[in-house]
């Protein structure tokens, strides 16, 4: 097929060095045209590193990129841009109040006279969408259309320049199943059209279905590319993890939570009609101490809504919560954390981590909150609990003085995990907190989460991840189109028959 | 189906035992330290005696006490306004809170000289203690008006703080007519040109003031309570901050400061003028807490370097005016300097020099 075809871009000897970390050694990468790519490899494998070296966010202490047989030296994204490398990421950073035609053109309004040639504008707008196979009113403000949409308007836009090769950063994350095959439908076609596309993602179904070409990275070096078609997902995981390749990939050792002590009988929280306007319809829910409940479900179908209701978050317009048999009103965070409630959100950057605060800061941060402004906790206690959970935890860190913002994510979460362990809670809230990290971190959280269990802690489980669902939880309530729509005991349900309930379909005989 | 979760040892520790090491070059404090240096160097050239202090009295004379006295109610707002700025908030209300503070000050002291046959004896018309406290709590209902303003109702703060800014120098005016109120009270004037043990009083205040922000800041959680909330206020929310209190907290602290230096103000001049008290002084604050590293942004925050700050405007003052530039210069030659340290800091300008040099 394309293996005789002479690459597009090639990467070779990347250096590149950050203070105290060596964050690439001799990296390299290949890309031919009409090709997925996809670039694998744990947190902190680079990457992340070699995208922005790509994309002229950074430039390498060493190494060349060469572009159709011409060396370049990206030096800004505008640079990269122009000589043909487009960057789509993982957060969609388009104006949401502009419309998608002026998203599209932004900086480069097609113009007649000197003024803004707008039917022209929306005319190629439409287009370029077109070409994409998305139909869609390209004048309505971009904020009018779902995620997928706008990724889709990431992608046009960044296809609408003269454009070689495009890379997608995550671009699947925040993405469900059914937008998911959208966007791979637009991918195959720009992979018809002799496109070389750079894929990065964490999720090994998707790199099985679109790519054509691997490459895994580990500790800033390229461990070896290899044809989609000849590594297996055994192999894969044992290549990024840097296993032998006979040995069991990681992902399928676990099982701890369920066959340790089962969950006592006594009921921690429960919630009764539980409800708010646009986001949740009443919800009845009942958690036990030392169980793992599992709440699944697709992106909005009121996962999130309900775990921000219980934390108090947001505020609940109907229905009623007990804790330990008596009613609580939860009006905001301090009344569930008051409760022994800890909450770690699914949006990390925004809702969790204080980027520019240490990591021992982060730590303390909450334990702190609760203990009020006047008994600060002292600095050499703080020391300890940090330096404490970074090896509990396994948080790779230069040391507990680094800002937070400067670990990888996988990183970032272990140590708003330990914000909250710290509180030493009663019940733990996790919203997706192994969304966007790597195999080994996530397996790590898993089994730690599910530790915690067996000493008594209640967990509500939140993840976009069936299998990893599946495989935790005692107990699983699954939510759909803002309703909770059906409850099942551990064993009840293969994969198949939720995905089903999850969907909406008719669910086996098993439900 | 349980293997071992991973047959080799993971990623060498190596790379996390590299602890950062902050040098001394790299200390936030440098450049503004820098820049208060090199003007006192040029200072030491341009003014004869500069470095002189002399004992008169039993005060301290000299160029140096002078710039420490008259850059007390600058340095009272730049420490105010350091933490309003910490939680990514404004406050140009600062000029207007002093004047008011003053006036109220200034009013209900007023004060007349009755003659005991041959010994004058001042009397107040309201006892002075009572006048300060009253001007102290007027100072803090303004904070508590801005702060709620931002923190309940969520105006920006810029613009939260705006409608003080016109009606608190507005209400001022309308309390004293337009006119100047002196003070006929000898006690009061104490506050602003008073001496205690040899040195200015007003520097007892600013020194008080700064030690008990410290205190708070360092020995209780507020700072970093204050940093998480001007980081990242969603996340400091869901961690179980009040960010709401925090946020009323801080302005209420910058109006008290504001109030104390227009106390200071009014004193010193032994009068309360509505219209020119602390004209401008916010503005003066917010670029002494930039002068001290301070990102406008929120989060980190150097109370040393805000005091740094005003020292440098001070210092600044006291040589364009001792370099016999006319008055009509000494905007821009302030503007220059600003603008030389403001540059210095910025790392936009770093990284362009760096790009050149390479």
């Amino acid at each position: 097929m394309t293996a005789v075809t002479r690459p597009v871009l090639e990467v070779t000897g990347i250096h590149m060095q950050f203070p105290g970390v060596k964050a690439l050694t001799n990296a390299g990468l290949r890309l031919f045209p009409g090709e997925v790519h996809t670039l694998m490899g744990q947190n902190g494998a680079g990457k992340s590193t070699l995208i922005k070296v790509l994309t002229g966010v950074y430039q390498p202490d060493d190494g060349s990129i060469v572009l159709d047989g011409r060396a370049i030296h990206p030096r800004s994204t505008q640079d990269a841009q122009n000589l043909g490398i487009s960057t789509v990421y993982q957060e969609v950073n388009l104006c949401p109040n502009l419309s998608v035609a002026e998203n599209i053109f932004i900086g480069r309004y097609p113009r007649r006279f000197g003024m803004v040639d707008w039917r022209t504008m929306r005319k190629q707008a439409a287009e370029l969408l077109a070409r994409l196979d998305v139909h869609i009113d390209v004048s309505q403000p971009l904020a009018n259309y779902p995620l997928a949409i706008q990724q889709m308007v990431a992608i046009a836009r960044a296809t609408s320049v003269e454009c070689r090769v495009l890379i997608l950063d995550e671009p699947t994350s925040s993405l469900d199943e059914a937008e998911v095959q959208t966007l791979f439908s637009v991918l195959r076609r720009l992979r018809e059209q002799g496109m070389a596309i750079l894929f990065v993602t964490h999720f090994l179904d998707q790199t099985y279905a679109i790519s054509d070409r691997i490459t895994v990275m580990r500790n800033g070096e390229r461990e070896g590319e290899y044809a989609c078609a000849e590594l297996s997902r055994l192999a894969l995981v044992n290549k990024m993890i840097g296993a032998p390749d006979d040995s069991q990939s990681i992902e399928q050792t676990g099982d701890a939570a369920a066959d340790g002590a089962a969950p006592s009988q006594e009921t921690f929280l429960r919630a009764r009609g539980l409800a708010r306007k646009g986001a949740l319809a009443p919800v009845d829910l009942e958690l036990r101490r030392g169980e793992l409940l599992g709440l699944a479900g697709l992106l909005g179908s009121g996962r999130t809504e309900l775990a921000r209701l219980l934390f108090g978050a947001d505020k609940a317009d109907a229905g009623s919560i007990d804790v330990d048999g008596k009613p609580v009103a939860l009006a905001n965070p301090r009344d569930a954390i008051a409760q022994g409630i800890g909450f770690c959100s699914e949006d990390r950057k925004h809702e969790g981590a204080i980027l520019a605060l240490s990591v021992r800061e982060n730590i303390v941060l909450a334990l702190q909150a609760r203990q009020g402004i006047w008994r600060a906790i002292p600095f050499k206690r703080q020391q300890q609990l940090a330096n404490d959970y970074v090896r509990w935890l396994g948080v790779k860190t230069a040391s507990i003085e680094t800002p937070i913002g400067s670990l990888s994510g996988g990183n970032q979460q272990k140590v708003l995990l330990a914000r909250w362990l710290a509180t030493e809670p009663r019940l733990m809230i996790l919203d997706e907190p192994t969304r966007g990290i790597d195999v080994r971190a996530k397996q790590e959280i898993m089994d730690y989460v599910s530790s915690l269990c067996r000493k008594g802690m209640s967990i509500l489980f939140i993840s976009s991840e069936l299998p990893e669902v599946l495989r935790v939880s005692d107990r699983m309530l699954v939510m759909r189109d803002r309703k909770a729509c059906g409850e099942y005991q551990r064993g009840q349900l293969d994969e198949s028959s939720v995905l089903h309930v999850i969907a909406g379909e008719t669910a086996g005989e098993g439900a | 189906m349980n293997a071992p979760v991973a047959a080799k040892p993971s990623t060498p520790a190596t790379e996390a035992s590299q602890t950062a090491r902050v040098t001394l070059l790299q200390h936030p404090l440098l450049r503004p330290l820098a820049a208060l240096l090199v003007l006192l160097v040029l200072d030491a050239f341009l003014v004869p005696g500069f470095f002189r202090v002399t004992i008169k009295d039993g005060h301290l004379y000299g160029s140096l006490v002078d710039i420490l006295n008259r850059a007390a109610p600058l340095t009272l707002a730049a420490l105010g306004m350091t933490l309003v700025i910490a939680t990514r908030g404004i406050d140009i209300s600062v000029g207007a809170v002093v004047a008011l503070s003053g006036t109220v000050s200034a009013m209900l002291i007023g004060g007349t000289m009755v003659m005991h046959g041959s010994t004058p004896e001042y009397v107040a018309n309201t006892p002075m203690a009572l006048s300060l406290l009253a001007a102290f709590g007027v100072a803090l209902l303004c904070g508590l008006w801005n702060g709620v303003l931002v923190a309940g109702i969520k105006l920006q703060p810029i613009v939260a703080t705006l409608i003080l800014m016109v009606a608190g120098r507005g209400l001022a005016q309308l309390l004293t007519d337009g006119q100047i109120v002196t003070v006929y009270y000898e006690p009061f004037f104490f506050l602003g040109s008073g001496y205690l043990f040899g040195l200015p009083f007003s520097l007892y205040v600013v020194a008080a003031v700064f030690a008990v922000t410290m205190l708070l800041v360092r020995k209780t959680a507020l700072g970093l309570f204050i940093q998480a909330v001007g980081i990242n206020p969603v996340a400091a929310r869901l961690a179980g901050l009040r960010t709401a209190t925090l946020i009323i907290f801080v302005y209420v602290f910058c109006s008290a400061c504001a109030g104390l230096a227009g106390m200071l103000i009014t004193s010193n001049i032994k009068s309360a003028d509505a219209n020119n008290a602390g004209l401008l002084l916010e503005l003066d604050a917010i670029l002494a807490v930039t002068l001290g590293g301070t990102s406008l942004l929120g989060g980190k925050f150097s109370l040393v370097g805000s005091m740094i700050g005003a020292l440098i405007i001070q210092t600044l003052t006291y040589t364009i005016y001792s370099m016999g530039v006319p008055p009509e210069v000494n905007m821009v030659v302030k503007s220059i300097v600003v603008f030389v340290v403001c540059i210095s800091q910025s790392s936009e300008f770093k990284r362009i020099l760096r790009r050149r040099a390479a």
